[in-house]
């Protein structure tokens, strides 16, 4: 009697959660299993299965423009979270400090990430533009040999797109640092001021080490969003100049839309979700690790 | 409003505080605190949440700026100095220790910040680890240690730093009830090994009792009472004081003070009690409305007959506790309880003879004070 | 309470003389810092804001001399105007008011139906977990990270195969796909952190999956569900590649328009027509946020307590 009822209730269940279930398994796996398979093939526009075993990959990375998408998503990664990391961290220690205003200058540092990456991307390049932007702003108030319209040049266009990005993402990287800072124990503070250990020093060796759950959360945010950049891309270079500024994700959308290429696309789509995969697998070890050496301690 | 004793000896003061006071904004949470602390005294801050003892911690601590008065620590004015520079050191409610550091570390932190040489440091740590007998876990991480052994990590913290003065903020209510009696002793012995000056936090009164040399008792932010244990337990200086020591509490006994013939009596409903052997204060007895207080152990059951006050009482409940028992009864309308061992219980609905000596009880008037 | 870098001052003499009271407090050398580096960031932030709202105003002749952080000498409503109505966004020139139409259609049954459907998967994962539930919980959250251009080429067949590509119901589908992994964790911790004796309680009286949850957990859910409001609000309406890619060309949302306004326009670029443009596509969300402040802060930390 009790068995039936509870197999029936979490038949209820089952029913009430098939939206998960469609949208775990068939976009999430089999959704995934697809593009991989696909980039076996030589699907033109649409899915062919005349498999073609590595040749898309070969082609991929034989191809200058992939090659530049590596470069630029390593390069622009490293700058952007880098710089958001510590400007974050910076904005949040500063912020803890007991300030007066801090809800004014919370709202003031947050509310880019309310706005749309394109309206970020299309913002940045007027600002940067070479003619009448920053550059000729400053050069006009006699500061002449000014010069900051990095989208301009290929060399340094991908600098530009990490100012807007630093912009639009330090104030949540603060935000999730701020409250890791908050949720230390009072108690420690008093007792490293007891202790007479500067401020400084406390933050760095005491506390920072405490927030590691923070920083972790608001580095694999920083390394999620990086992967996916499309709309600021699109709204800030258009991948250009040339193709300076280009980028996996820009690069798939292309191949599958424009060069009507989907073999290839999946290819490099596949080649965009292995190092989220050795992420996760890595922060699933490390996990399992910690869960086997929290039952000895006690 | 305090009271303190007079300090008998002329052995210096360890902690001083003159008129302390401490405000958030508009709010009052420390007024005009006086407070003269012998050196190598064991003193007990105690009181209910919100009295303002871990309050008044802090700002002995320096962690916390006051807004009038001054402190003095050996004798040097330290109102204005940083906590760490006030020859104290800190155990705090939560142990607070560092959690990614050995605790050889997290011992060695604050000296090595300070520059101390590493022998000097080696020395100190090598002395407090005999002391609390940490020396096995000298390299492991807070998170493998049990609730005691953290705490002694914490109090090492404060030894190394060879401080005149130790500041305990509740240091045993994070522990199990067994734990915080070993500890306590633990605690006591130490005192008595290291004789520095203690100031202790809790609100606990059986660690008052046991461990202070004198209690303060504080309620809303002002002293009630600073003396020894056994004067606040035996003389306690108002209701307050009277009801927080003690367990089970002093029965009060509502009722009238009433001169015949120049001798007082304490009279209420079935009750009359001569207090010609009761020890006044300098007011002396004031006729008018009054409480008795009188404490449980002190009321003898079936004991005699040769009580200044006696009467025939029934029993209503009957608690046993082990070695003692409660036995709840009735004086006219007013509940009173009793203790008696257990051998000696009676049962509900018997009727006990009981008695007992008004030099054992205390009078207060209307607004709480003593008599 | 923190260890703000204060300088004190050590009394002259040290026996029982001046100090009393509270410590003197200057304006040291390290709360200027603080509030300098504050300040200072702060107007890195503002500056495309004020350079948004100031472009927007002026007319074009005044652009052209370059001068960007002037106020409008004139202050002129017409790009306003030519951006809601008139700008071309590709074939048609009838501004951003289309767009603003689309983005509300798609944006409010989207946050509807991901809403609705996580709160659901939230509860039946705390109180319900079936065999294989926690599995699928992890696929679900494992889909928050993988990159959309991974999954966006089966999306389109899939879609394309049942005829919803490129329309309405088609990018409505795709916005609660997406939003489902965050959303679920939010609700699943929140009805996780909730006592489960509510629970227990209702069961004994007899209660069943639906009933205990619109009778009991639904009414308590009013603050995760203002967050989860706002998250999906914000994001859906900020979204540009599903929009340009799933919607099809009669239901491009604002986003796209504007991308279409700015940078596909040939001749002559009208850049204070192309800044009011942004600020109209932007008024939406940035309202919300101005308006809901802490809900908003509590959104981003709520999403960030990972089960």
């Amino acid at each position: 009697m009790q068995k039936s009822w509870t197999r029936r209730l979490n038949l209820i269940a089952i029913i009430g959660t098939l939206p998960m279930i469609l949208v775990a398994v068939g976009v999430f796996v089999i959704g995934v299993g697809f593009s991989v398979l696909w980039s076996f093939t030589s699907s033109k526009l649409f899915p062919s299965y005349d498999f073609v075993g590595l040749a898309q990959y070969r082609r991929l990375w034989s191809d200058g423009r992939w090659l530049i998408s590596v470069d630029n998503i390593w390069l622009f990664g490293l700058l952007s979270i880098g710089f958001n990391m510590v400007f974050g961290y910076l904005l949040a220690v500063f912020m803890d400090q007991r300030i007066r205003n801090e809800d004014l200058f919370r709202s003031v540092f947050l509310y880019p990430f309310a706005m749309s990456l394109i309206v970020t991307g299309l913002v940045w390049q007027w600002a940067l533009d070479p003619n009448l932007g920053l550059q000729q702003a400053l050069r006009n108030f006699g500061w002449q040999g000014f010069s900051f319209a990095p989208l301009v040049d290929s060399r340094t266009a991908l600098y530009g797109l990490v100012v807007a990005s630093i912009w639009q993402g330090s104030g949540v990287t603060m935000a999730i640092l701020l409250a890791g800072l908050r949720g230390v124990d009072e108690e420690i503070w008093k007792a490293a001021r007891v202790d007479g250990i500067p401020a400084w020093r406390t933050h760095l060796f005491i506390v920072a080490p405490m927030m590691k759950g923070a920083f972790a959360t608001a580095f694999v945010l920083q390394c999620v969003s990086v992967v996916r950049v499309y709309d600021l891309v699109i709204a800030m270079t258009g991948g250009g100049p040339g193709i300076a500024t280009t980028m996996p994700a820009v690069y798939v959308i292309q191949l599958i839309t424009v060069r009507q290429n989907v073999g290839q696309g999946m290819a490099a789509a596949t080649m965009m979700l292995l190092p989220i995969l050795v992420v996760i697998a890595a922060m699933g070890l490390l996990r399992w690790r910690r869960s086997r050496a929290g039952r000895v301690a006690a | 409003m305090t009271v303190t004793t007079d300090s008998v000896a002329a052995v210096p003061s360890s902690v001083s505080i003159q008129d302390l006071s401490l405000s958030f904004g508009t709010v009052k949470v420390l007024e005009s605190l006086d407070l003269d602390i012998k050196e190598g005294e064991f003193v007990v801050l105690l009181g209910p949440s919100g009295c303002g003892k871990s309050t008044l911690l802090n700002c002995i601590a320096g962690l916390l700026d006051i807004s009038g008065g001054r402190i003095f620590i050996k004798g040097r004015n330290v109102t204005w100095e940083e906590p760490k520079d006030r020859g104290i050191g800190m155990v705090f409610q939560s142990y607070a220790l560092y959690p990614q550091m050995s605790v050889e570390k997290n011992l060695s932190f604050g000296l090595r910040v300070a520059g101390t040489p590493k022998d000097e440091i080696a020395r100190r740590i090598a002395r407090a680890a005999e002391i609390l007998q940490i020396e096995p876990l000298l390299d492991r991480k807070p998170a493998a240690l049990s609730g005691g052994q953290r705490q002694r990590v914490a109090i090492g913290r404060a030894l190394v730093r060879d401080v005149d003065v130790f500041l305990f903020d509740e240091p045993l209510s994070n522990l199990d009830a067994k734990l915080r009696s070993e500890l306590r002793v633990e605690i006591k012995l130490l005192h008595r090994r290291l004789k520095n000056t203690m100031i202790y936090v809790t609100h606990d009164q059986i660690e008052a009792m046991t461990l202070a040399d004198r209690i303060a008792v504080m309620r809303g932010g002002v002293i009630q009472q600073f003396d020894e244990p056994q004067v606040i337990y035996k003389k306690p200086v108002n209701r307050f004081v009277a009801g927080f020591l003690g367990s089970p509490g002093m029965n009060f006994l509502d009722g009238e003070i009433m001169l015949r013939g120049g001798q007082a009596a304490f009279v209420a409903d079935a009750i009359d009690v001569p207090l010609t052997k009761y020890d006044f204060g300098p007011a002396g007895a004031k006729p008018g409305p009054a409480v008795l207080g009188i404490r449980p152990e002190h009321i003898a059951v079936n004991a005699g007959s040769d009580w200044p006050f006696e009467a025939v009482v029934p029993v209503e409940i009957v608690e046993p506790m082990g070695s003692d028992t409660i036995v709840w009864s009735r004086l006219g309308r007013q509940a009173v309880t009793m203790r008696v061992t257990a051998e000696r219980s009676p049962k509900v609905g018997d009727r006990i003879g009981i008695g007992f000596d008004p030099i054992n009880a205390s009078l207060f008037d209307t607004d709480g004070n003593r008599l | 309470m923190t260890a703000a870098a204060t300088f004190s001052v050590r009394p002259a003499t040290s026996v029982g003389a001046e100090p009393r009271g509270p410590k003197p407090r200057r304006l040291s050398i390290g709360r200027f810092g603080v509030y300098a580096f504050l300040v200072v960031s702060a107007l890195f932030f503002l500056v495309p804001l004020y350079i948004m709202v100031v472009t927007s105003l002026k007319g074009m002749p005044e652009i052209r001399l370059g001068h960007l952080f002037n106020l409008p000498a004139e202050v002129t409503f017409q790009p306003w105007v030519d951006a809601w109505l008139h700008a071309c966004t590709g074939r048609d020139c009838n501004g951003l008011s289309p767009g603003f139409l689309n983005s509300v259609k798609i944006t409010v049954p989207s946050v509807v139906i991901s809403i609705v459907c996580a709160s659901i998967n939230g509860y039946a994962l705390t109180f319900w977990p079936y065999k294989g539930a926690n599995l699928l919980f992890g696929l679900l959250v494992f889909g928050a990270f993988v990159p959309y251009q991974v999954v966006i080429y089966p999306l389109i067949i899939g879609l394309s195969s049942i005829g919803l590509f490129a329309t309405l119901p088609g990018i409505i589908i795709v916005h609660t796909i997406f939003g489902m992994p965050i959303l679920t964790l939010l609700f699943r911790n929140f009805y996780a952190a909730l006592p489960v004796e509510l629970f227990k309680a209702a069961r004994v009286d007899g209660a069943g999956f639906w009933r205990v949850f619109f009778h009991i957990m639904l009414p308590m859910s009013v603050p995760i569900t203002i967050v989860a409001v706002i998250l999906q609000v914000t994001g859906i309406w900020n979204d540009f590649l599903f929009g340009v890619v799933f919607a099809g060309r009669s239901n491009w949302p604002m986003t796209v328009q504007l991308n279409n306004i700015v940078n596909t326009t040939t001749g002559v670029r009208e850049y204070n027509v192309n800044m009011a443009a942004t600020i109209l596509t932007a008024a939406v969300p940035l309202a919300i946020y101005f308006i809901s402040g802490r809900w908003f802060v509590r959104g981003i930390t709520a999403g960030s307590v990972k089960g």
